[in-house]
């Protein structure tokens, strides 16, 4: 809503306060100021002239020279080019030593070898918007009406020292879409009177409901439609003050009967629409549309219309698009001499889902949409017809025409004092309380003790509770005066909960291991939810039901592609060496069509790709492989404390010989991770190198992650280790190996690990050497070699019987 | 034999004196001093001598082998300090070469302000609630106040998957959840980061896919100086001890009275700190305890919520939303701080 400072200033005083120190009070009370236009983007010395004669000029086609008397005694010569320029009119006339915007100095000038003392100027070139100048005057230079006072400075005839402030509303305070409005607001924060409008109406000849009679259908739909009948109207331009006051809040001038609804509608807040009284009909209705019916707005656009609509008709034929558009039909023209005048309070729910549906958001609709002040619907018809009397020469007709449901009524609420001290930690007395009432412009009862009922405006309709009634006190009072407290009571222990400490200390993990934490987004395309499916096999996608784009149109079921796509960003940036996690939800509903909410999974996705070094000195880069990744959340689990086992069973979208599955060692049944290397066709389709993934269900290990430390004792006796390379079949993993080792090697065997795998010349094509490093102690004492060799004997036995392994010499 | 001794004192220590290395010396100090050594063999001529002869030639061969070996060690010293001076300068390298260093990732910048708020909280006695992503209308929009037809629930402005079902738009619904869940239980005192959903069409400034954070604080006598001590203390956390905040009115369908609130922040190249919009809190609607099961009369609370993208562009100087969802690794790495 842009309020222009000057035309506020007729419903209340702003004298003593700039208009960057209102804007800032108004702020600071809850209503955000954007911006303050000044309406003189730089004009001085432009004064009102009279153009007396106008000759050709001797040297050029298009130029005149002008006479032009300033009001100072003294006959001005000006060279002007515009077209529109004549004899007797009213002129803005910038003479020498004034200033344009820009800063465009005036001189005295030789046009063509004529003399010019001057400038006549056009509208924009006084720094006026174009787009909201009348037609009319969009061309050429501005001429005034006639009965514009000689040698008056023009930025007092436009209206043009002014500051606009852009009032940014939030949707509760409807009520400020009017310069009353603002105008209680500004009272309300300077602690100043409000001065309403004249609607001293002169009505005449006969009664309005011998021309008009009014019917409404459905009064949950309009609960009040009133009608004021118009006749013998002159249509002209209105006057350039009521002009000056539409362009300042960004309405375009019209002629006087659309430029007085709409000035009344700037003023009240209450939408009015005039029709043309002969074109409309005499019986006027409002009703839902029906089905198959057409109207064609102002616009020039043929809707189609549906029952959903509500309408006025004449004599049942559409109209009007009730509080959104008037019809083509019934328009005001220059043709027309008798108006009939709507004021109504249609439902701000029917407005707004015909406007929706239509497309066609109008100054009207936007007011109707928020629900309108019920008791503006006459005040505002009242002042139109009384300025349509003054301003358009139309005789308004006696009485009102109209139907309405139930009565206006002032809501009363109480207010307890000491709620509101206890709700705002202040210590404001109840007659500090009034006082602020008083502003506000809001009646209050006798206070009895602590309570105090308040009567609220019906303009202020959004205030229903007395929690509205603090916030009212406590926005006048000012937030500032708000003292700042600690919150009283028991303390509370702060914490994470384990699953947040497992996710915390997963990050911290991963990222003192060199992995970055990519965050993706949680819409993705369908082809995304048909790979990688360990997790969601067994579930459905949940699409949107209108995604912006067929990219991101469903909820991701896994994050490994996500991740993928953001290797493939990085990719053709050149970054080829990655390791990323994220840590995220994914979505997988139990149903083909979605009813209840889908389960949402939390996974942690790893991916690595390109070298492992950066290639410095003396660490020369090599290819990341499975290894790197499989230690990576080997790492992670370590870190939470939980033992898994792998398991080479080709999850989904992975290299079938180059992947596993994760299971918990205190749950061997449930899958909690994938991991491998991509699919070689997946790695051509995503456009990837060789591209290592996992990921993992974390909500399957919160319950099991043992995140503290566990300290064992240092150990006191020596350990004793012993190597041995055994010969085995290609395909045996060594894991199995690791298992039947410490099967059989009884209790004193500490540690196994495997520290090479050789295959080659010096082995058959279809076996392999393992050399395993075997550690041996005893708690309490030394070993002795006989116990070592006896397991070593007892080791290798067991993988001799279970694997015909061949101990290397 | 006295003249041999003397003879060989000045031939050792002359031969001795142009010795070249350590290999030389040790063949010298062999032959003059080895089992075999020329010395060695004039001593074991001592058995011809008389007996007042043998102690002054002993004498003399003492001096002469003291001599000798003095000569000796000298060398073998010197060689021993050449060796090693040898050794360091080849030895030397190129200290400007890079070092190898640490390898170290980047929690994400907008996981590391969520992690700092959230230990600010910790702080102060919160826990970290969570919800769920996909929420329903009633958690979303009805519980909190926004009924059906609420201007603000526009099919346009959210992401729905069914008519009861959406993307969640705000953190809020994770108050409404945890009110539930609390059953009418106070001091309720928690805050909720997490992912957020609006139909926005994404630029520099705008992302249909966000984070916020939601604080809610209720009890009994929760008051607006407590929201304000607050956020405070918080802002006072985050931005640095010398930060202001101010509040000004402002609306929200489930707090009343509502308030935005700005913090004095000094902009990147600004000499004066200006006011700067951050986060919108109020007091919780009593419609929106009532509807969770906790009576107005007796409770009432305080609720906040901030938007953590604009954090995070506002504390890296970011300027652009969709940096945070690109993962570009160019920029991830510059996070890679502790």
């Amino acid at each position: 809503m842009k309020v222009s400072t000057q035309w506020l200033s007729e419903y209340v005083s702003i004298e003593g306060v700039t208009p960057e120190q209102l804007a800032e009070k108004i702020t600071r009370s809850g209503i955000e100021i954007d911006e303050i236009e000044q309406r003189n983007q730089g004009v001085t010395g432009v004064v009102v002239g009279y153009v007396k004669h106008k000759e050709k000029h001797p040297d050029a086609d298009k130029l005149n020279v002008c006479t032009v008397d300033v009001g100072t005694g003294e006959d001005l010569q000006i060279v002007c080019g515009a077209k529109n320029v004549d004899a007797g009119q009213k002129v803005p006339v910038a003479v020498v030593g004034a200033v344009l915007p820009g800063n465009f100095k005036i001189k005295n000038a030789k046009l063509r070898g004529v003399a010019s003392q001057g400038m006549i100027c056009s509208a924009s070139e006084l720094g006026m918007n174009d787009k909201l100048l009348p037609k009319d005057q969009q061309e050429g230079i501005l001429v005034l009406p006639e009965n514009t006072e000689l040698g008056l400075p023009i930025t007092q005839v436009l209206g043009l020292d002014d500051a606009v402030l852009e009032f940014d509303l939030t949707p509760n305070r409807s009520d400020c879409l009017s310069m009353i409005g603002a105008a209680y607001e500004t009272a309300a924060i300077l602690g100043r009177e409000v001065k309403l409008p004249s609607i001293d109406l002169i009505e005449s000849g006969s009664a309005a409901s011998e021309k008009v009679s009014v019917s409404i259908e459905d009064e949950s739909l309009c609960s009040h439609y009133a009608i004021r009948y118009i006749s013998d109207v002159k249509i002209g331009p209105s006057p350039q003050w009521m002009q000056n006051r539409l362009m300042a809040a960004g309405v375009r001038p019209t002629n006087n009967v659309v430029d007085i609804t709409n000035y009344v509608m700037l003023e009240c807040g209450q939408p009015l629409h005039a029709f043309d009284a002969d074109k409309l009909g005499s019986q006027i209705g409002v009703r839902a549309a029906r089905e198959g019916e057409v109207l064609t707005t102002l616009d020039g656009q043929e809707r189609k219309l549906d029952p959903s609509m509500l309408l006025i008709t004449g004599n049942d034929t559409p109209a009007a698009l009730a509080g959104v558009m008037g019809g083509l039909a019934t328009e005001v023209t220059d043709a027309t001499v008798n108006i009939a005048l709507e004021s109504a309070k249609f439902s701000g729910s029917s407005v707004r889902k015909t406007s929706r549906k239509l497309g066609l958001r109008s100054e009207a609709s936007l007011r109707f949409e928020k629900e309108v002040d019920p008791s503006a619907v006459i005040a505002a018809l009242d002042r139109a017809a009384l300025l349509l009397s003054r301003h358009a020469s139309g005789s308004v007709q006696h009485g009102v025409v109209e139907q309405r449901s139930g009565q206006i009524q002032e809501q009363k609420i109480t207010l307890s004092l000491s709620k509101l001290n206890r709700y705002l930690g202040t210590d404001i007395s109840m007659l500090e309380v009034k006082a602020i009432f008083a502003r506000l412009n809001f009646k209050c009862g006798d206070s009895a003790q602590d309570q105090l009922e308040i009567q609220v405006p019906t303009r202020r309709g959004d205030i229903m509770h007395d929690v509205d009634l603090i916030e009212e006190v406590a926005r006048i009072h000012g937030y500032d005066q708000i003292p700042t407290t600690v919150i009283e009571g028991p303390t509370t222990p702060g914490a994470y909960s384990k699953s947040q400490a497992v996710r915390y200390a997963v990050r911290r993990r991963l990222t003192s291991g060199g992995f970055h934490e990519a965050i993706t987004y949680s819409f993705t395309r369908p082809e995304n939810t048909q790979v990688f499916t360990a997790f969601s096999a067994d579930s459905h996608a949940v699409p949107l039901a209108m995604p912006m784009s067929e990219d991101r149109s469903v909820l991701r079921t896994t994050l490994v592609p996500l991740l993928l796509e953001s290797a493939q960003y990085n990719r053709n940036r050149k970054n080829s060496d990655l390791s990323f996690f994220e840590i995220g939800k994914v979505f997988h509903a139990s149903e083909q069509k979605v009813t209840i909410q889908p389960i949402e999974r939390m996974m942690l996705g790893l991916l690595l790709t390109g070298n492992r070094n950066d290639g410095t000195v003396g660490a020369a880069s090599r290819k990341v492989d499975f290894f790197d990744l499989k230690g990576a959340v080997e790492s992670v689990l370590e870190e939470l404390g939980l033992s898994v086992e792998f398991r080479a069973d080709a999850p989904d979208g992975f290299h079938p010989g180059r992947s596993a599955s994760l299971y918990l060692k205190q749950a061997p049944s449930q899958r909690i991770g994938v991991l491998g290397q991509l699919h070689p066709q997946l790695q051509r389709d995503y456009d990837l190198d060789d591209t290592y993934a996992a990921e993992l269900c974390l909500d399957e290990l919160y319950s099991y992650a043992a995140p503290e430390i566990e300290y064992r004792d240092l150990p006191r006796y020596p350990s004793a280790q012993r190597d041995i390379a055994v010969v085995v079949d290609l395909s045996l993993e060594a894991g199995k190996l690791i298992e039947v080792v410490r099967q059989s090697a009884g209790e004193l065997l500490q540690d196994v690990n495997v520290f090479d795998v050789y295959t080659g010349d010096r082995v058959a094509s279809d076996k392999k050497s393992v050399a395993l490093a075997l550690t041996y102690r005893h708690a309490e004492r030394t070993l002795t070699d006989e116990e070592v060799a006896t397991a070593q004997q007892q080791v290798v036995q067991a993988l001799e019987e279970n694997f015909a392994a061949e101990l290397r010499k | 034999m006295r003249e041999r001794l003397e003879e060989l004192k000045v031939e050792a220590l002359e031969q001795l004196s142009s010795v070249a290395d350590a290999k030389q010396l040790d063949e010298l100090r062999v032959k003059y001093q080895g089992k075999k050594g020329k010395l060695t063999e004039i001593l074991r001529g001592m058995g011809g001598l008389s007996a007042e002869e043998r102690p002054v030639i002993g004498q003399l061969a003492n001096e002469v082998r003291d001599a000798i070996d003095a000569a000796v060690s000298a060398h073998a010293e010197r060689f021993e300090r050449e060796d090693t001076e040898r050794r360091l300068a080849s030895e030397t390298i190129d200290i400007s070469l890079p070092g190898r260093k640490l390898s170290r990732g980047a929690v994400h910048p907008l996981t590391r302000v969520i992690e700092e708020i959230e230990q600010i909280f910790i702080g102060m006695g919160y826990r970290i609630a969570e919800g769920p992503e996909v929420e329903t209308d009633y958690h979303n929009f009805e519980a909190l106040n926004l009924p059906k037809d609420h201007p603000a629930r526009d099919m346009q402005d959210s992401f729905y998957i069914t008519e009861d079902l959406l993307m969640r738009t705000q953190t809020s619904p994770v108050q409404v959840r945890t009110m539930e869940a609390m059953s009418g239980e106070v001091p309720v005192k928690i805050i909720c980061p997490g992912k957020v959903y609006r139909r926005d069409d994404d630029d520099a400034t705008h992302s249909f896919q966000f984070n916020q954070i939601e604080g809610l604080v209720i009890g009994k006598n929760i008051r607006m100086s407590d929201l304000k001590g607050t956020l405070l203390h918080f802002m006072k956390e985050l931005f640095g001890s010398d930060t202001e905040i101010r509040m000004r009115p402002s609306f929200f369908p489930f707090t009343e009275p509502s308030a935005e609130v700005d913090v004095t922040y000094k902009k990147k190249g600004a000499t004066e700190a200006g006011w700067l919009e951050v986060l919108g809190c109020g007091m919780v609607h009593p419609r929106v305890l009532e509807m969770s099961g906790y009576d107005p009369e007796q409770y009432s609370g305080f609720a906040f919520g901030i938007g953590v993208e604009r954090l995070a562009m506002l504390k890296y100087g970011v300027d652009d939303i969709r940096h945070f969802y690109n993962n570009d690794e160019r920029f991830l790495e510059q996070f890679a701080r502790q």
